[in-house]
């Protein structure tokens, strides 16, 4: 490593020891920020030498990245970023920190991955899902899964690990091949996962037909785009491997959501060499992931907090949630966007019949969706309330991300 | 009405449906079943044809590929054109108000619209987003509006329509006006689901629909906390 990355790498690490010290943050930006004024090319730097895989997507690309570094971990040791922090300055904060490692898995925004692609050149690139998420702010669907594309036809030596039910993500990893001018197809792994969220593939992106659907199967109208076959299933409570072995997946996390998450792990992990037979067991140990999942015992309460970004995660973590009190926190920060109109793209019907009680920044903008919902509610002003509010036992608490990051300072920022 | 129930198409959810459009069809259909109106709601795919005979018809937002086709399949198909002709009332939100007009800008390319509105629309020179807000018509008998708009285009009213309100934060059509009426066809740039924040404009509708001039009053507690919330917050915005 040249000299001016070891200086830049060192200072990395001490800013974030002190952000931390300081109480200010978890240091996973502050740390690569600084590196990064000091060596422009320290993310490379800290990359070579490391088989890396990146980890993009719409929803679920903290936790997939947090199961795949317990896969991968078979091997060795692995660097990753998981606190969430999923910008260059905070994967060159996760390098800096985890130190020599063979192997490192980092999470991407998925703005950021045409950029991070060629800073780390990675062995291998998951393709999670793409969805409307904060449409004031983010990328359009179509224009996100245009720059996807577009990225990976610079890099055709990236094995790509993609999910076979999502239209967009199918579009984007397979761009057209054109040999005389050096461009050859990725080679990619396909998983299913399945996708309870079809409302942002209803029109090809490769020829403007409908999409049609029909059980797990979709394809465009107009042209040849259609779902490939995949190679990893989710099957009953487990994972169908290439090989056709079946193997059970016992997750500590809820949900149908995390098995698809746990089988593109093993998909990835597999692009290593790992086996899944020897990796299954190392995803039973991930239990919460910066706090998504987590369980707290307050009051003779116990709080279990479940993070939804977007239509695509709420409907996600209705189906996780058991039948018991609902908390339900809703604002509209810089990092959350600033509209709320996604409110009516989310179907709050299961709720029905469950107690819900609602809170955050922006409680009336959901307090007239669920009126028109025809979900009866409470609205309490803090978390206090809301724990007074509901008997003993469990409360499930569905917040998106600051409203989630609010609630979870008042747990004593619980991981 | 055009029968016993009151009808409310949507006119193409696979195309223009970007950000919670489905709220303004749940919403009118809540705000006449509370009311006792029988109620039919129809959403109608980009490859299905279009009933003439529905009572209101939404138009969502949408990107500009799916914007340019949507208006391509209306002109091919007609059905709107008649249903107008047959006094049917039309709401169009952002892409879908544009199109509503005679011309817009779609990836770089001059569309035709529907004509429908005395209005063109074009590119601005930055992308208008954030809260919208304006004071409406007086005609319209509506308090103040009040949205969240984000789009990249600029409407140029002709003499055929009137603006929807005299804009008071935000950009709206040009900085100066929002949105446009005429009879019963209206269009603003407040996205997605915009009659959450204005009952009185989801009740307009209703009234331009059914012809009932006195509909009996809702408990609209939440929907008036939120307008005042946002109001505040638009003049906390003007303040810093």
């Amino acid at each position: 490593m040249p000299l001016r990355a070891k200086v830049a790498t060192s200072v990395s690490r001490t800013a974030a020891a002190l952000s931390r010290a300081a109480g200010r943050g978890d240091g996973s930006v502050i740390g690569g920020w600084i590196g990064l004024k000091i060596d422009p090319d320290l993310l490379a730097h800290l990359s070579t030498g490391r088989a890396i895989a990146l980890v993009s997507g719409t929803n679920g690309k903290t936790t997939t990245t947090r199961l795949t570094a317990a896969a991968v971990g078979v091997l060795g040791r692995v660097a990753t970023n998981s606190f969430g922090a999923n910008m260059p300055t905070g994967h060159t904060s996760a390098l800096a920190k985890a130190g020599s490692t063979p192997y490192a898995v980092l999470e991407v925004d998925e703005h950021y991955l045409a950029q991070v692609l060629e800073a780390t050149e990675p062995h291998v690139v998951a393709l999670l899902n793409l969805s409307r998420d904060q449409l004031d702010r983010a990328k359009e669907v179509a224009m996100m899964a245009q720059l996807w594309r577009a990225a990976l036809v610079q890099h055709p030596d990236v094995r790509v690990v993609a999910n076979a039910d999502d239209p967009m993500v199918v579009w984007a990893a397979t761009p057209p091949a054109d040999p005389a001018r050096g461009h050859f197809p990725p080679h990619v792994s396909w998983f299913s996962a399945g996708q309870r969220w079809h409302d942002d593939s209803w029109v090809c992106p490769e020829c403007g037909s409908t999409i049609a659907r029909k059980n797990d199967q979709w394809w465009c109208t107009g042209c040849a785009l259609r779902r490939p076959e995949p190679q990893w299933t989710v099957e009953d409570d487990g994972v169908l491997d290439p090989t056709g072995a079946w193997h059970k997946i016992q997750l500590q996390l809820p949900g149908k959501v995390n098995l698809g998450n746990a089988a593109t792990a093993l998909a990835v992990a597999a692009e290593f060499g790992v086996r899944p037979v020897d990796a299954v067991s190392r995803l039973g140990t991930v239990t919460s992931v910066a706090g998504r999942y987590a369980q707290v015992d307050r009051d003779g309460r116990n709080i279990r907090l479940l993070l939804a970004k977007n239509p695509a995660s709420w409907l996600e973590a209705f189906d996780m949630a058991d039948e018991a009190p609902t908390l339900l926190s809703i604002n509209a920060r810089d990092p959350d966007g600033l509209d709320t109109s996604w409110l009516f793209d989310v179907d709050f019907a299961p709720l029905r019949g469950r107690q819900v009680l609602i809170t955050g920044d922006r409680a009336y903008d959901l307090a007239v969706r669920l009126d028109v919902n025809g979900v009866p509610f409470q609205h309490v002003r803090t978390f206090d309330d809301a724990i007074r509010a509901v008997p003993p036992g469990r409360l499930e608490v569905i917040a998106n991300y600051t409203a989630f990051q609010d609630i979870r300072a008042e747990l004593d920022r619980v991981n | 009405m055009s029968t016993e129930s009151l009808r409310i198409v949507w006119i193409y959810p696979d195309l223009l449906s970007t950000y919670g459009d489905r709220g303004n069809m749940l919403i009118l259909a809540r705000r006449a079943q509370l009311r006792g109106m029988p109620v039919e709601v129809l959403e109608v795919r980009s490859d299905q044809r279009l009933p003439a005979t529905a009572d209101i018809y939404l138009i969502g937002g949408g990107e500009d590929g799916p914007q340019a086709l949507g208006a391509q399949r209306l002109l091919a198909d007609g059905g709107l054109h008649r249903a107008v002709a047959q006094g049917s009332v039309v709401f169009g939100v952002c892409a879908g108000y544009q199109l509503l007009g005679t011309s817009f800008f779609a990836k770089g390319t001059k569309c035709a619209g529907l004509e429908l509105l005395d209005l063109s629309s074009d590119r601005g020179p930055t992308r208008a987003v954030g809260e919208l807000a304006g004071e409406v018509d007086p005609r319209l008998g509506v308090p103040a509006l009040t949205g969240f708009e984000n789009h990249g285009g600029r409407t140029h009213l002709g003499p055929g329509v009137s603006p929807l309100a005299r804009v008071t934060a935000g950009v709206g059509n040009d900085g100066t006006t929002e949105g446009a009426w005429r009879g019963k066809l209206l269009g603003t740039y407040s996205h997605g689901p915009a009659l959450a924040r204005n009952p009185a404009l989801a009740d307009l509708l209703l009234r331009w629909a059914t012809g009932i001039h006195q509909l009996p009053a809702l408990d609209d507690t939440w929907a008036e906390r939120l307008r005042s919330e946002r109001r505040a917050a638009v003049a906390a915005a003007a303040r810093a």
